[in-house]
């Protein structure tokens, strides 16, 4: 039974003013600073080379000054950005390797990592050097960072060494934003506190397409020119610890977008009432079986110990209640495909059964990581202009 | 000591209902006379005093702000007494009121001197807010006699609320005795940990933590169920709770039912939070990042209806400017607070007077004698005979635009950069002293 949920393609475009809703205060656009000392300050090749890199000296906050090849938030993305990022990841699959590290050869980019991780941090450095790029890793424990060097000085200095495009992964909501006005570089974002992960949506995304080709026939994979109907009649759950995921955010920000509905399920205490607000086609179902009963997709999230602060979860009752087990499985969603985006909680939110059964996509959706990557890489790095040859010039 | 003649204004004093044309005279830091156009000429011309055409102008008497971060001693990179009162001169100001929370916290009398001393070069009357406990740690009342001996005009521990019922209960029985006021900064810190926003749909997208109404109002409550307590011993009898910087619709209800009951319990409204939701924090804008929150814009009417119905005494800016590479920095990590001096009076005419068509008088009211009133600042917020000589000009009709570049604070977090606002002040006169003139700066 096909759900119908029309979103409109507008919606996508990004607000750059988000200052008032009273009226009277529109926002000017802001000015370049005028004081002639400040101006000398600036070395004149960075100023040659990155037009976003106009430093601001009057607020700390200066809206609309990212780089177009970011990938901050999936809402930033129109259905157009979308349909070009899986079209390049598929051109890139398909290409032959040897072409494939041409592509990029020699382009910068750093990997700037304040919080653990394996699978994007490798998924991102694996398909950076696929690409011909230098990759250079800068994580918190091992830097100036632990000297109190702010994310502010730490993107510009890797953009003094060279960097073009920055990966951040960081414990803070919304610190791509401040990384992306200080070094007006193009910022992937890995990750940032509970907000957003939108590799992991459009990953996830391209592994659900796999599945469930678009109704115009052709396979999803080969032309994927995404719609607003694509993943009409799809329902996604997506059932855990809500309240600090930021894959639940960028999936629930970006899938309803094609047609799919979104259901949030999980215990009061970590999936509040007005998560549902999030967006259009997002709605919360608190019991698992009714959810997995309407699911075609599922995606099962870790509870994220290192975020509860203060919040107390009684395991036993949650298991009872959310653990994804074969019973289940088979009793209410036996055709649903299973996601997670990992760390996998082996016995916690997932049973091995189940993460290593045949409804599992948890490998697939790995592989799919490190394509869409390559296409977020080559998005970002296709928008910057190319390095060395007019800055070099310059000194 | 200059005598001064304003001349051809049209004069506004809501503590005497006085709203026509009026010539006002200046003698050694007093209103010395106030008169029809014309009839103080002779006077002027005898004492030779320097006259300042202010037709067109309205001529009020100076605003009080009874909420401000002055950040002295201690933190002179983001304000010092001298640049926060060059500002609030800039903002019509001629009276504020600098919260305790400075390096080290002003719980004595020598910081609470200190700060009024001429050296700091103030340009407006600074009044300290003297700390509630010692070190504002909540644990034991500090000397509030001697505090107010030396200058003290209330006591608090703004951004450190007294939780302790016990502690509160005995802060506000003391002040009580000597009638000083104890003001409030209501929030339940035990509910608001590693909070950066208001509790709602919009920190859930935006992945932050937020801070519940609950946790204002709870604090609200709590204090006056302990003010009623106290009115019940004798002790309680001037006992007077004030709320600094309310901004839920609950909290609001709370003081309104106060009122009702008799209760001696006073607020203040943020021009930031009546102007104002937490939408304005957009891509996380850390200039919309203060404690209490941007609210909901349910919370943001009721906030402009107990304005209107006369439950909010006093509109007070919380001042709190923060240096640049504080503000800089990811939304979490960055320190609460915007400043607000020069704002005050255009974002309050724009949306009380001209969105909401509240009375100029009134508006004025709550920016200069209501809050005097609430602090007992004596002779302040009013141009009667004898009154000190604090007077604002300020155009009524045409706009102008805030740049927070042109400040004259130290610091630059303020979201409503490039705003257009009525008012523009012309000139503030602090005690008979031109403190700022910007007749030059415009056509």
């Amino acid at each position: 039974m096909p759900i119908q949920r029309k979103t409109s393609a507008k919606k996508a475009i990004r607000k750059t003013h988000p200052a008032s809703q009273t009226g009277g205060g529109a926002r000017s656009s802001h000015s370049s600073p005028k004081n002639p000392s400040l101006i000398l300050l600036e070395d004149p090749a960075l100023r040659s080379r990155n037009t976003f890199a106009t430093p601001q000296f009057h607020s700390a906050f200066s809206p609309g000054f990212l780089h177009p090849g970011s990938s901050i938030s999936v809402s930033h993305f129109t259905l157009q950005d979308v349909s070009r990022i899986l079209e390049e990841a598929s051109e890139l699959e398909a290409m032959p390797v040897f072409r494939r590290a041409q592509r990029f050869a020699k382009r910068r980019v750093a990997l700037l990592f304040y919080e653990s991780s394996t699978r994007t941090r490798t998924s991102f450095e694996l398909a950076a050097k696929s690409l011909g790029a230098d990759t250079v890793l800068v994580s918190a424990l091992s830097s100036s960072i632990e000297k109190g060097e702010s994310l502010k000085d730490t993107g510009i200095t890797l953009r003094s060494l060279g960097a073009e495009c920055i990966i951040l992964r960081h414990p803070n909501s919304g610190a791509p934003y401040v990384l992306g006005r200080a070094t007006g570089l193009p910022i992937l974002n890995a990750g940032d506190g509970s907000h957003e992960h939108p590799s992991q949506a459009l990953l996830d995304l391209r592994t659900i397409l796999a599945h469930f080709p678009a109704d115009n026939g052709t396979a999803a994979r080969r032309k994927p020119s995404i719609t607003d109907r694509t993943l009409d009649g799809i329902t996604v759950t997506i059932v855990g610890d809500i309240l600090h995921s930021r894959v639940a955010r960028s999936n629930a920000l970006l899938l309803p977008r094609l047609g799919a509905r979104v259901l949030f399920c999980g215990p009061e205490m970590l999936l509040p009432g007005f998560a549902a607000n999030i967006g259009p086609g997002v709605e919360i179902e608190r019991s698992f079986e009714r959810a997995l009963r309407l699911s075609n997709v599922v995606i099962m999230l870790r509870i994220q110990k290192e975020r509860l602060s203060g919040l107390q979860i009684d395991l036993e009752d949650y298991m009872e209640q959310y653990q994804l087990h074969m019973e289940r499985l088979a009793a209410y969603a036996p055709t649903a495909m299973i996601l997670h985006p990992g760390p996998m909680i082996r016995g916690l939110e997932i049973t091995s059964e189940v993460a290593d059964g045949p409804n599992s996509a948890v490998a697939e959706q790995v592989y799919h990581g490190s394509i869409i990557r390559m296409a977020l890489l080559a998005r970002a790095l296709d928008a910057s202009p190319k390095k060395n040859e007019q800055s070099s010039r310059h000194r | 000591m200059t005598t001064i003649l304003i001349q051809g204004g049209h004069l506004v004093d809501s503590s005497t209902g006085m709203d026509a044309r009026r010539d006002l005279f200046l003698r050694d830091g007093r209103v010395a006379a106030l008169d029809l156009p014309g009839k103080l000429d002779a006077l002027a011309k005898k004492e030779k005093a320097e006259i300042i055409d202010a037709s067109g102008l309205i001529v009020a008497p100076g605003l009080v702000d009874i909420h401000v971060h002055l950040r002295e001693p201690g933190q002179g990179y983001k304000e010092t007494i001298a640049s926060g009162t060059r500002a609030a001169a800039a903002g019509g100001f001629t009276s504020v009121c600098a919260m305790p929370n400075t390096i080290p916290v002003n719980d004595t009398v020598e910081t609470t001197r200190w700060m009024q001393s001429p050296e700091r070069e103030a340009v407006a009357r600074v009044f300290p807010i003297a700390a509630a406990t010692l070190g504002s740690r909540g644990e034991a009342i500090a000397d509030y006699k001697a505090l107010q001996a030396a200058g003290a005009v209330a006591v608090s521990d703004d951004g450190k609320p007294i939780l302790e019922d016990s502690i509160m209960f005995e802060a506000l029985a003391q002040a009580a005795r000597i009638g000083l006021p104890v003001i409030q900064h209501a929030e339940d810190t035990r509910l608001t940990q590693g909070a950066s926003m208001h509790a709602g749909a919009l920190a859930f997208r935006l992945g932050l933590r937020g801070m519940s109404a609950e946790a204002e109002s709870g604090i609200v409550e709590r204090d006056i169920e302990l003010l009623a307590r106290l009115r019940k011993t004798d002790a309680g009898s001037h006992a007077h709770l004030h709320v600094a910087h309310l901004s839920t619709a609950q909290a609001l209800e709370a003081v309104r039912k106060a009122k009702r009951s008799g209760l001696r319990v006073t607020c203040e409204v943020t021009p930031h939070h009546f102007a104002l939701t937490e939408e304005a924090i957009g891509d996380y804008n850390t200039d919309a990042k203060m404690s209490p929150p941007l609210r909901s814009e349910e919370d943001r009417l009721a906030l402009i209806g107990g304005i209107l119905d006369g439950t909010v005494d006093a509109i007070a800016t919380d001042h709190a400017p923060h240096a640049l590479h504080e503000k800089e920095q990811e939304f979490e990590r960055a320190p609460n607070g915007i400043i607000g001096l020069e704002t005050a009076l255009g974002l309050s005419l724009l949306v009380l007077h001209r969105q909401r068509q509240m009375p100029l008088a009134r508006v004025l009211a709550l920016l200069s004698s209501q809050p005097a009133q609430v602090l007992h600042l004596k002779h302040r917020g009013s141009l009667v005979v004898g009154s000190f000589a604090d007077v604002v000009l300020f155009r009524a009709n045409g706009d102008w635009q805030f740049r927070v570049s042109e400040s004259k604070s130290k610091s630059r977090n303020s979201p409503f950069d490039g705003w257009r606002l009525p008012g523009r002040i012309l000139m503030t006169i602090s005690e008979g002293r031109i403190v700022h003139d910007a007749r030059g700066t415009i056509k």
